[in-house]
């Protein structure tokens, strides 16, 4: 937590891969300034390629999405409601000094509502993968810390894990770019872990908007930091952690404003495992009348 | 530049500037300002929510070949249990032709194409795409012998008791190949239902139906244009456009909005709509008339572009967010 300094869990060493201990990423927008720290962390620690160098016209998010070189995406929302008690609308008449007044001093109920809200998205490390159920090759594996890890030296690029990822994180990296052809997302910096450090975009994030955590300990700082801002004015603040879908819950999990739709996250994510039961039951029984209505065409008419 | 202002070009002015103030997006023939205050796309500025298949045409073309393959593998076998010898071996033939031309396709779409072994280095029942991978590579290696064996009993290389452990060998090979047949031609539609694709995962029952009945027909169709015009074929290829008939009324009738409408609109619902009407209608009456071969012209045509609009239709939805959304809904 912020200003606990190297005792933070952003900052210390830990030992979770050796003890097995689930952890996860709690990324909380109401703290997060955009200032893409952790995008470049990611990419310096992890060598992975740039987006490209256009510019959106999305606000100032011009990282677009994520995919096979993008890991960590800052998300700039432009949003026609209000953020909590923060003054909002026109400045007109207060002075500097005025302005530092208390929120409740100033007219609370703007006529222009908006709010600015930032947020870092990443690969959701679901409880269920749909990647890791796909995958036919056993390159993507569930690490000992419960993160979704895929072997780069495995993957023979067949694409299927793209089409099973609710979220849309995991692509084909295409050529010319280094490594093309592999399927890639955030590794949950692994290689870090297993030394007992802490993934690169948690340990440069300036406000701890990303927090790196146990589990456990991280799901009840969410509720908490909820009930908070609920109480502070934050009437649409929630945790965007889907345990009720067959994604299970998720080991990067976020607080929202507003729904989770705005955010491009999926109200209700489901793993396509799910849809396998009827898929297979029309397939085999489309086989077997297959079968059937060949060998009648030659026994009724051969 | 004139100063003779008009008060209606005024009005119309001040119109459009509160207009915008109010909703951030000026109707009609206004534009909707990219990067304006408030963005009104669906979603995230309109990124798609789920990823796009990566695949190109290799695939659609695969779910053609195989499906063609496989099916001939079961008329194989039907036509060698009711000796109709010259059939089953041309059967085999397609169903090996097919064998081959898979895994190059298969291949030459994979991101790393030297890693293609990879694909049998673990099986994962839940996974689709490896299941279809044992079911291509056991066909093969049932196919392939079968044919080969198949040929050495038609061509009476062999006499006497090693002729008939031939054939034997041909039956038990050609029944493999016939079992993962079916599987092959059908379990593409599994591979394609069992995604986060809206247009596809909503259809994950009418899929298998939809290529398992393509391949039969198609399998039929290419043995008809083979020369093969015996009663049982026509009325397989009878019974696949009937069928393909149906489907097509079913998916006009299945709809389900926002979310399936690749399936309808632009290039690939022109694709999947002439693909069911060239497999189904369309064949159905050229049989009918007895222009046979004109009939399996008009079924192949369309059981392929049936699969390429599949393929488009699953790219068009995954970029779609309101598709994914409405599914979800």
């Amino acid at each position: 937590m912020i200003g606990e300094g190297i005792e933070s869990t952003n900052q210390r060493r830990h030992s979770y891969v050796g003890d097995r201990i689930e952890v996860g990423f709690f990324t909380d927008p109401t703290v997060c300034i955009g200032c893409k720290a952790c995008e470049v962390a990611c990419k310096e620690w992890n060598q992975v390629p740039d987006d490209g160098f256009t510019w959106s016209g999305n606000s100032y998010d011009h990282t677009g999405h994520l995919g096979a070189s993008t890991w960590r995406h800052v998300l700039f929302l432009e949003q026609d409601r209000r953020k909590g008690d923060q003054i909002t609308g026109s400045m007109g008449g207060l002075s500097p000094q005025s302005a530092t007044v208390s929120p409740t001093q100033t007219n609370p109920q703007s006529d222009d509502p908006f709010r600015w809200v930032f947020v870092s998205d990443v690969c959701k490390h679901c409880e269920e993968a749909g990647c890791l159920e796909a995958c036919p090759t056993g390159s993507i594996v569930r690490t000992e810390v419960g993160s979704v890890l895929v072997q780069n030296d495995v993957c023979n690029g067949c694409g299927y894990c793209v089409v099973s990822c609710p979220f849309g994180v995991i692509d084909r990296r295409p050529a010319p770019l280094a490594d093309a052809g592999g399927a890639f997302k955030c590794t949950f910096c692994y290689d870090r872990q297993k030394s007992g450090l802490v993934p690169a975009c948690a340990k440069v994030c300036p406000t701890e908007s990303i927090v790196f955590g146990r589990l456990d300990d991280l799901r009840a700082r969410g509720a908490d930091r909820v009930q908070h801002l609920q109480q502070s004015g934050y009437d649409d603040a929630q945790l965007y952690d889907p345990q009720e879908t067959s994604v299970r819950g998720l080991h990067a999990f976020f607080l929202i404003l507003g729904e989770p739709e705005a955010y491009g996250l999926p109200p209700k994510p489901q793993i396509p495992t799910i849809y396998l039961k009827s898929a297979w039951t029309s397939a085999i029984a489309t086989a077997v009348a297959t079968l059937i209505v060949v060998f009648a065409a030659f026994f009724f008419f051969g | 530049m004139t100063d003779q202002t008009s008060p209606a070009s005024e009005q119309r002015l001040d119109q459009l500037r509160e207009q915008a103030w109010n909703k951030g997006v000026v109707g009609g023939r206004g534009v909707d300002v990219r990067g304006g205050p408030i963005p009104r796309k669906p979603g995230y500025y309109g990124q798609p929510i789920v990823k796009p298949p990566v695949w190109t045409w290799e695939i659609p073309v695969y779910f053609f070949v195989g499906g063609l393959a496989g099916m001939a593998a079961i008329i194989a076998l039907a036509a060698l249990a009711f000796h109709h010898l010259d059939l089953a071996r041309a059967a085999m033939w397609l169903a090996v032709i097919g064998a081959i031309l898979s895994p190059i396709l298969l291949t030459m779409d994979l991101g790393r194409p030297r890693l293609f072994m990879n694909m049998l280095r673990v099986f994962k029942y839940k996974s689709p795409m490896s299941v279809g991978a044992w079911i291509l590579t056991v066909f093969g290696a049932c196919a392939g012998p079968g044919l080969i064996a198949l040929e050495v009993h038609a061509h009476q290389i062999f006499s006497g008791t090693l002729d008939q452990f031939v054939r034997v060998a041909a039956d038990l090979l050609i029944f493999g190949s016939a079992f993962l047949g079916m599987f092959l031609a059908t379990y593409t539609g599994v591979l394609i239902g069992a995604t986060a694709i809206p247009a596809w995962f909503l259809h994950r029952v009418f899929l298998p139906i939809h290529f398992g009945t393509a391949g039969l027909g198609s399998a039929a169709a290419l043995l008809e244009l083979l020369g093969h015009r015996i009663a049982p074929l026509n009325a397989i290829g009878f019974f696949a456009a009937a069928v393909e008939s149906a489907l097509w009324v079913w998916l006009e009738i299945d709809r389900h909005d926002a979310a399936d409408r690749a399936l309808h609109e632009a290039g690939s619902g022109w694709l999947i709509r002439g693909g069911e009407v060239f497999s189904g209608p369309v064949a159905l009456l050229l049989r009918l008339t007895n222009l046979i071969p004109l009939a399996a012209i008009s079924f192949l045509f369309g059981a392929l572009i049936s699969r390429l609009g599949w393929a488009l239709a699953g790219s068009i939805s995954g970029c779609d967010p309101e598709a994914v959304l409405a599914s979800q809904r």
